[in-house]
């Protein structure tokens, strides 16, 4: 890894806000986190390249290039389900497919070649360039191929530097974020005519648009005359992207990766921010109440606050009237949360609003704010808050009915489904919202479809025969 | 035929473009993992980055929709600079004790590779010193680099490793009741069931390998496996040359084939295709030559059905513009049969090179999706169909084409394991639902 790289991999390590950081002594700070935690033989988890794609792929009108042989992209593309309004140029895979040759000889030649070629076939208004293990480790510098390209070439050319052997998916979540700081946000004025910047202006830090959950959210902002400036980076567009700093709030979601770029927004340019939801009711409206108070302090129209108020209150009993019919049916459901992060209490929390009893949540990858408010909700309870939990104790839960169902992300799906129990995907790959308060309902009905589907009583039902496949007694008589 | 510059199949890895755009690749250790879950109780482990393992976890899971046990000897950049041993002697010794496998499929990746490790000469060294811990376990190393091949090499090169490592000379006498088949990755796990059943048929009991149709079958097993739940035995592959000949299904199956003839004078048979009429006849011939027993009654009859389904299959069928982008061996099963159908081949893509492309006449590109897309936009006659693994929906949206989905990975459909497409069942059941697939899109005529 360059000198400049480390630098910045330490200095991210150091944050204070990262919540592994904190917890550690001085000593251990100054080793910084990428290879500890690992375990060769028992590791899970995407590595750096993935993370940073997570983050800056949903711009959806820039081009990704992925430079590196075809593993990183080839077995990868394709996989996430972040919704885009409009353009689709994201969703395509490019890649600079590396072959022997390139390793022997150095890729950068290659790379160089890619970017003209993509350039000149698909005009987009920046190209994101993917450092990965192979070219990372022969020394391609991708960052110097950037500048010559961006400068001959006439397109913004952003090198991503994080191969996966520096570290996990959350440091490439974090260097991504680093990289839209140094190279997008705050390059370009908004438009006066087109897209004047104004008072009620705010961004999503850590949005995704994960099945396009967007939707569900910007109705709620343009009830209130909340414009959202953009998500970082959900359906974002890189023009639109490259103003981010005119905006007049930042709210983070999901994520504490991505902190330290609403601190270094605040230290620059003065934007406030805070750390929300948008899943369930309570964190729907500690969200709106926070982004309508923080605007009016800084000049918006001073009704806002009172018409955050009933706009809340009007949408919460809307919402519970249509929640009743699902709540019928799914209350005291006993569900296991397996996610992490913020969304180890932000879902429990939402669960509970529908009437299911969370009886364990996993809160790895949390900060211990985060777990503070997931013990709040869960009575106290030590026990409820789990770290990692292996594949063999998960199926157990399940497959003895300590929990009705387990809500996680695709890879346990299978958990789950071999203990004949439902499962409801809560994360990346999901296809369903559950943000707002429509998602909210949405959610509802996507619990009442798995926990009461016919076929787990089919599928748990036993064969009229023994092991030895010999009829039972009473089975197998004419009727 | 087309405005883009064609490469004849034999410039083999070599590049002309430098950009690939929506591949259809992927990597060689992905290849190589897929035919490890064929092995019971066993476990592949990628010898690399974290990353690699995610990835290749999230697509198989994703295909199979299967608990995978798959796993990484989690390189950081700091081992990449000191040298993988000791992560790779960790992980055997980690997995050993957590999961208890009887066999851990070791996969180089490019970053291993490229820093040059001995994956041979390490598996070595730690199946000697910890010969006690070990005990059960078997290391099986496969060289795997991301940047030469793809998955089709994976495949073949793990299998060629299997016998290698694994089988051993065979001084008594053969069996001429039992025989191996080495089957291709082009084969699902409703294929190699029934192959077992067709050689049944004829009294003969097939040893699979690898077997994927034991272990990801997808059935609900009693209790968690950590390991593959089925699958080919060790112990089987031990005494594989004592079978009565081996068959290598798929020309990518011919190295191993021939290495396990080589070693222990077990007669090597290759057949290429197993899909298609005369396909099917030389597959059925040689099981009954094999046997020496006459072809049975049900599968006259089922040749006779495949007959009458061509001729049904035909008006819906010829004269249709199809783009098929495959892994070589796949590639040239599903061109023969929609070539044996009257339809015109508008492209043929691979990712890359394969033994099997020989086998095709008509030209084949080696590329990605991207030109897929192009060829067909630059075809002087209309394309009505896509066949290729699910990425192809990009092309296929863009195109407003239908797309038939064939191989790995068929993430976006279930049930894609049990897909039957060889023998004349299988013929005539992608015959149909070819025909069927016209019924409803004629296209322009
Ligand atoms: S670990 Fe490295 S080689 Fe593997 S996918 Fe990540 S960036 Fe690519």
């Amino acid at each position: 890894m360059s000198g400049a790289l480390k630098r910045r991999v330490t200095q991210l390590q150091n944050e204070p806000t990262c919540p592994t950081s904190l917890a550690k002594s001085d000593a251990d700070k100054r080793k910084g986190c990428a290879v500890r935690g690992l375990t060769p033989g028992a590791a899970a988890g995407g590595c750096a390249f993935d993370g940073a794609m997570i983050t800056l792929q949903p711009v959806v009108d820039a081009l990704h290039l992925i430079h590196g042989p075809i593993a990183c992209l080839g077995n990868s593309w394709d996989n996430r389900h972040s919704g885009t309004t409009g353009p689709t140029l994201y969703r395509r895979g490019f890649t600079t497919d590396m072959s022997e040759l390139d390793v022997i000889h150095g890729g950068e030649k290659r790379l160089w070649k890619a970017l003209k070629q993509a350039i000149a076939r698909h005009q987009p208004p920046a190209v994101f360039v993917y450092q990965t293990c192979v070219p990372g480790l022969i020394g391609d510098d991708i960052v110097a191929v950037c500048k010559e390209a961006t400068e001959r070439l006439g397109t913004p050319c952003i090198p991503v530097e994080a191969p996966g052997f520096i570290g996990s998916k959350n440091l490439g979540n974090k260097l991504a974020g680093q990289v839209l700081l140094d190279h997008v946000i705050g390059t370009r004025e908004p438009d006066p005519e087109l897209d004047p910047a104004g008072p009620t202006d705010v961004n999503l830090i850590a949005e995704y648009n994960v099945a396009g959950e967007l939707a569900h959210v910007t109705p709620l902002f343009d009830a209130l005359g909340i414009k959202l400036r953009t998500a970082l980076t959900g359906d974002a567009r890189f023009h639109r992207l490259q103003t981010a700093h005119h905006a007049k709030v930042n709210m983070v979601l999901c994520s504490h990766a991505l902190f330290h770029v609403a601190r270094h927004m605040e230290q620059r340019w003065g934007i406030p921010w805070f750390e929300g939801s948008f899943y369930g009711m309570a964190a729907i409206g500690h969200s709106l109440r926070h982004f309508a108070r923080l605007l009016a302090e800084q000049g918006a129209d001073p009704t806002l606050p009172a018409r955050a108020e009933a706009l809340i209150a009007e949408r919460e009993a809307a919402t519970k009237a249509a929640l009743a019919p699902y709540m019928a049916r799914i209350r005291g459901k006993k569900a296991l949360l397996y996610t992490g992060g913020h969304k180890s209490w932000s879902v429990v929390s939402a669960l509970q609003e529908l009437g299911l009893e969370v009886i364990r949540t996993s809160v790895r990858k949390a900060t211990e704010t985060d777990k503070g408010r997931a013990l709040e909700l869960l009575d106290d309870d030590e026990d409820r808050l789990a770290g990692a939990i292996p594949n063999p104790e998960l199926y157990r839960i399940l497959k003895e009915g300590e929990a009705d169902i387990m809500l996680s992300g695709g890879r346990s799906q299978f958990v789950a489904l071999k203990a004949a129990a439902p499962w409801l995907d809560i994360n990346q790959e999901r296809h369903h919202t559950y943000a707002g308060y429509d998602g909210l309902i949405t959610l509802a009905r996507e619990l009442d479809k798995a926990l009461n589907s016919p076929v787990f009583p089919a599928a748990r039902a036993a064969a009229p025969w023994d092991d030895d496949g010999n009829l039972l007694p009473e089975m197998g008589e004419p009727a | 035929m087309t405005a883009l510059p064609r490469k004849s199949p034999s410039a083999k890895g070599s590049h002309a473009k430098a950009l690939s755009e929506n591949p259809l690749k992927m990597s060689p250790a992905l290849g190589a993992s897929l035919a490890i879950l064929g092995l019971e109780g066993s476990v592949p482990l990628l010898h690399g980055a974290q990353g690699c393992t995610a990835f290749g976890l999230v697509i198989m899971v994703r295909h199979f929709k299967e608990p995978i046990p798959i796993q990484t000897t989690a390189m950081s950049e700091l081992t990449t600079i000191l040298g993988g041993a000791d992560n790779l002697e960790q992980a055997v010794l980690t997995l050993k004790s957590k999961l208890g496998p009887k066999v851990i499929g070791v996969c180089s990746t490019g970053l291993t590779a490229t820093r040059g490790e001995d994956l041979a000469a390490d598996l070595k060294r730690i199946a000697a010193e910890q010969a006690e811990t070990l005990d059960g376990t078997r290391l099986i190393g496969i060289d795997t680099p991301d940047y030469a091949g793809g998955l089709e090499d994976g495949w073949s090169r793990a299998v060629t490793a299997m016998i290698d490592q694994v089988a051993r000379p065979n001084p008594g006498p053969r069996d001429p009741k039992r025989i191996a088949l080495l089957a291709g990755c082009h084969l699902s796990a409703g294929d190699i069931d029934e192959l077992r059943d067709l050689a049944e048929a004829f009294g003969l009991e097939a040893t699979v390998v690898p077997d994927l149709a034991d272990s990801l079958d997808g059935h609900l097993p009693p209790a968690w496996p950590k390991t593959t739940p089925g699958g080919t035995r060790l112990q089987d592959i031990e005494t594989l040359g004592a079978a009565g000949a081996v068959l290598a299904l798929g020309r990518h199956m011919e190295p191993a084939a021939r290495l396990l003839e080589d070693r222990t004078g077990c007669p090597a048979l290759v057949l290429p295709n197993l899909t298609g009429l005369t396909e099917s006849d030389r597959l059925v011939a040689t099981l009954a030559r094999l046997s020496g027993r006459p072809v049975p009654a049900r599968l006259r009859r089922q040749r006779d059905r495949l007959r009458d389904t061509l001729l049904d299959a035909h008006f819906h069928t010829g004269d249709k513009g199809i783009a098929v982008a495959a892994e070589p061996d796949l590639l040239a099963a599903l061109v023969g049969l929609v070539e044996s159908l009257g339809a015109r081949i508008t492209a043929a893509v691979a990712p890359q090179s394969g033994p099997a492309l020989e086998e095709i006449k008509a030209p084949v590109t080696i590329g990605d999706l991207g030109d897929l897309e192009d060829m067909v936009r630059a075809a002087p006659e209309p394309c009505h169909l896509i066949i290729s693994h699910s990425h192809g929906r990009h092309p296929a949206q863009a195109l407003g084409l239908p797309l038939l989905r064939a191989g790995f990975p068929q993430f976006d459909r279930i049930g894609a394991q049990h897909q039957v497409s060889v023998g004349y069942r299988g013929t005539q059941a992608r015959v149909v639902e070819l025909a069927n697939l016209f019924i409803d899109h004629p296209g322009d005529h």
